[in-house]
């Protein structure tokens, strides 16, 4: 059991191990060409048009969304008082399904430079839609995503033990 | 309209497909990549996502290797010109219904005022049609990874179609609505009429989520900032002489052939377009040769363009660290050494001239004269008032050690002859250039080096080059010691400074230069039928040769002939003043094209020729 004092840190540092650990899954999918998915730059791209400054934004906030996701699968494996690796695994495999087939179909409607089938590219709208499963992307995304997201609940639920 | 376009325009309604001339060729590009635009309208070749990238559109090389046409359907006459000052192609059908004007450009990224989430590579094509109506027929038939690869089509609603079956994002949208041909390509055809305008966009994105710019006025409004940006660029050229118009396009060449992430000077934008129709010295020239190099900067130093000059002086340092202190003969532009040679079999060649390479098996050769164009180039960067930092002088140091060593070797020669190793006198001249230079950069900027050893053995090079190279009954120098071949590189020797223009050896080495190796005012680099460099099939002439040629005889105030030489080589460009590596016997470009060589001679010339007006006009 994490004592209260340390969880705090712990949950702070293994989330950012886990979500380092998920971006180079993510980031070295994209550089061998299996996917074109960049989370970091689709969050970034939210607040700037700027290629390289969403580049980098999207990884400021997508850490600090890997830390805020840490404390989510902390208090499920809390909830549930049971943590392991294949827990987190399942866990991170769900994360992923939901972001795969809910968050990103849904993201044309919600990002504010990104183009929709249905309307197709504006001048402020040009960013390529991700589609069911962002298989847009390609068709190895949804296969990369889940790896990632399975790798960052496994470590996560490896290291909180209850 | 002339014949021959006449021959190919109605050849074409008819259904044929027939290459069109090297010549036809022209270069548009972004500095990371350059697409080849046939005077028909069809792009034939693109690499991505850049140079030396495996290609997206192949037509070139095979007429099913990809290509991305718009052109009138009905015959035309074509007239081509740059936009002035800028590499935006602008092309013109004069149809007997009317007139359309395709403009073509690969836009360059954050140069408009709106450079919000721009793709990584954008071909952008504007049809206009200025006068009456013209039907206009559209294909577009990528085939990625050199022709194997033949992709399918997804339509992405309003988006745009996607290519697909292959790892990037590629796309393409138009205002005129494309629809698919057969498997692999799509189509349109399309009647504009006087002042319709419309625009084809294929943008494509290695590794990144791709984004759409969008077409209608932004698609004209990032043309026209294309268009500004060379303008912009090539208004700092500060040549001002009677050739300005040839030195502004050859430099606008050689800016397209510069990588803009790298600082390296590409040779060629092309691979295996053939020196000889149906020969077999067809080379893959997208890569940075180290030979180049003194002349590329120079360039580029003279009209005043001393930004890149640093930018390619920095990427030659930076590239060679990773064979230091030996070097390679050229390297690719991220200084990538391993370039293996591979023939694409799949390719039937430019007019079935077979193999088809990539990669260059010559980049594990010795050549002995890259030492002393490597040196010699930052001799001339010092000596226009750069500096070198600490790590590049200690390299510089390392390479003289390695030039004393090796000097004494037999090697392949700047012509990288598959044959035996032989001395060649170019090589041993610029060892001794490049121990030179070491000494007076040394003088400069202490470099650590043993000047008195240096000295020694720059002396020891010269006194083997005197006494074996100079052959007493030719009156010359010859290709290699105790030869008796001519070799037009020796005509180098004069401008980099192993000998005066107008001393005696290198007038006698002129004359049978001449004599030997020069038809119809054209300079062959050396003569095949002795296989000179192993490989004994016809050659062309050589475009570079025929301008140092030029050079050299102003050089020793041989005025009108060098002005002769020099107007005869300007007819041999293609419609828009772009050169290839080779010349053939009727005046028409072969070879890679565009190629940075005959393009840097031709500058070089041109400085020559009007140095020596200025000079009798003062």
């Amino acid at each position: 059991m994490i004592s209260a004092a340390g969880g705090v840190f712990q949950v702070m540092l293994w989330g950012f191990i886990a979500t380092a650990a998920m971006s180079a899954v993510m980031f070295g999918s994209q550089r061998l060409g299996y996917s074109r998915l960049s989370l970091p730059f689709l969050i970034g791209t939210m607040f700037t048009g700027d290629r390289s400054a969403a580049n980098v934004a999207g990884l400021v906030f997508y850490l600090m969304g890997g830390w805020l996701f840490a404390f989510i699968y902390y208090f499920i494996f809390a909830s549930i008082q049971l943590s392991s690796w294949w827990l987190g695994a399942i866990l991170g495999t769900m994360h992923a399904v939901v972001l795969l087939v809910l968050l990103l179909p849904m993201l044309p409607y919600m990002h504010p430079r990104m183009a929709t089938e249905y309307d197709g590219p504006a001048v402020r709208r040009r960013l390529e839609p991700p589609g069911f499963l962002a298989l847009h992307y390609g068709y190895r995304t949804p296969l990369a995503t889940v790896l990632a997201h399975a790798l960052y609940g496994a470590i996560l639920g490896a290291r909180f033990a209850f | 309209m002339d014949a021959p376009e006449a021959a190919l325009l109605e050849a074409r309604a008819l259904g044929t497909d027939a290459f069109p001339d090297i010549g036809d060729y022209a270069p548009i590009g972004d500095c990371r990549t350059i697409a080849l635009v046939a005077k028909n309208g069809s792009v034939e070749w693109l690499c991505l996502p850049h140079f030396s990238s495996p290609s997206v559109f192949a037509a070139a090389l095979d007429r099913g290797g990809g290509r991305f046409s718009v052109r009138p359907a009905v015959p035309a006459r074509v007239k081509r010109r740059y936009r002035p000052g800028s590499n935006v192609l602008v092309t013109t059908f004069e149809c007997d219904s009317g007139t359309l004007e395709l403009t073509d450009c690969i836009v360059l990224p954050r140069c408009g005022p709106d450079f919000e989430l721009e793709p990584q590579h954008e071909l952008l094509r504007e049809l206009h049609c200025t006068v009456g109506e013209v039907p206009v027929e559209i294909v577009f038939a990528p085939r990625p990874d050199y022709g194997r690869c033949t992709p399918a089509f997804r339509r992405r609603g309003r988006i745009a179609w996607q290519c697909t079956r292959f790892h990037a994002g590629a796309f393409i949208r138009s205002d005129i609505e494309l629809a698919p041909l057969d498997e692999g390509s799509l189509s349109a055809r399309y009647t504009l009429k006087g002042g319709d305008v419309r625009h084809i966009s294929f943008v494509y994105d290695e590794h990144e989520i791709c984004a759409f710019p969008p077409l209608g006025a932004h698609a004209r409004a990032r043309l026209e900032a294309t268009t500004a940006w060379w303008r912009k660029w090539s208004a700092r050229c500060t040549y001002a002489g009677e050739h300005r118009e040839q030195v502004l396009r050859s430099l606008l060449a050689l800016k397209l052939l510069t990588c803009c992430t790298s600082g390296a000077v590409m040779a060629a934008a092309s691979a295996s377009l053939p020196e000889w129709i149906g020969g077999d010295r067809n080379w893959d020239y997208r890569y940075c040769w180290l030979r180049d190099s003194a002349l590329v900067l120079d360039a580029f130093v003279s009209l005043g363009f001393e930004e890149e000059a640093q930018a390619f002086l920095g990427w030659l340092l930076h590239a060679t660290r990773l064979t230091w202190p030996r070097l390679q003969v050229m390297y690719d532009l991220y200084g990538e050494t391993r370039l293996k040679e591979r023939r694409l079999e799949q390719l039937s060649g430019y007019r079935g001239s077979r193999p088809v390479r990539t990669g260059n098996a010559a980049h594990s050769q010795l050549q002995l004269d890259i030492y002393g164009e490597l040196i010699l180039t930052a001799q001339r960067f010092v000596e226009a008032g750069g500096e070198l930092d600490l790590v590049e002088r200690r390299m510089l140091a390392g390479l003289a050690g390695t030039v004393c060593k090796l000097w004494r070797e037999p090697d392949q020669g700047i012509w990288e002859a598959r044959r035996e190793p032989r001395h060649h006198t170019f090589s041993k001249g610029m060892c001794c250039l490049a121990l030179q230079g070491l000494m007076n950069i040394n003088q400069r900027m202490p470099l650590g080096i043993d000047a008195d050893k240096i000295r020694g053995e720059a002396q020891a090079v010269r006194n083997e080059i005197e006494a074996k190279a100079f052959n007493p009954k030719l009156n010359a120098y010859v290709g290699y010691f105790g030869g008796d071949e001519a070799d037009a590189s020796l005509l180098l020797l004069a401008r980099h400074g192993y000998q005066p223009a107008a001393h005696p050896r290198m007038l006698g080495t002129y004359d049978f230069i001449a004599k030997e190796l020069m038809r119809n005012g054209l300079v062959y680099r050396f003569s095949t039928a002795s296989r000179y460099d192993g490989l004994g099939s016809p050659d062309n002439a050589f475009a570079a040769c025929s301008f140092w040629a030029a050079e050299y005889l102003a050089g020793i105030g041989r005025r009108d002939e060098a002005r002769a030489l020099f107007q005869r080589l300007l007819t041999c460009a293609n419609d828009l003043g772009i050169y290839a590596e080779e010349i053939d016997a009727g005046g028409h470009p072969t070879g890679n094209t565009p190629q940075g060589f005959t393009h840097v001679g031709l500058i070089s010339a041109a400085l020559a020729i009007d140095s020596l007006d200025s000079g009798r006009k003062s």
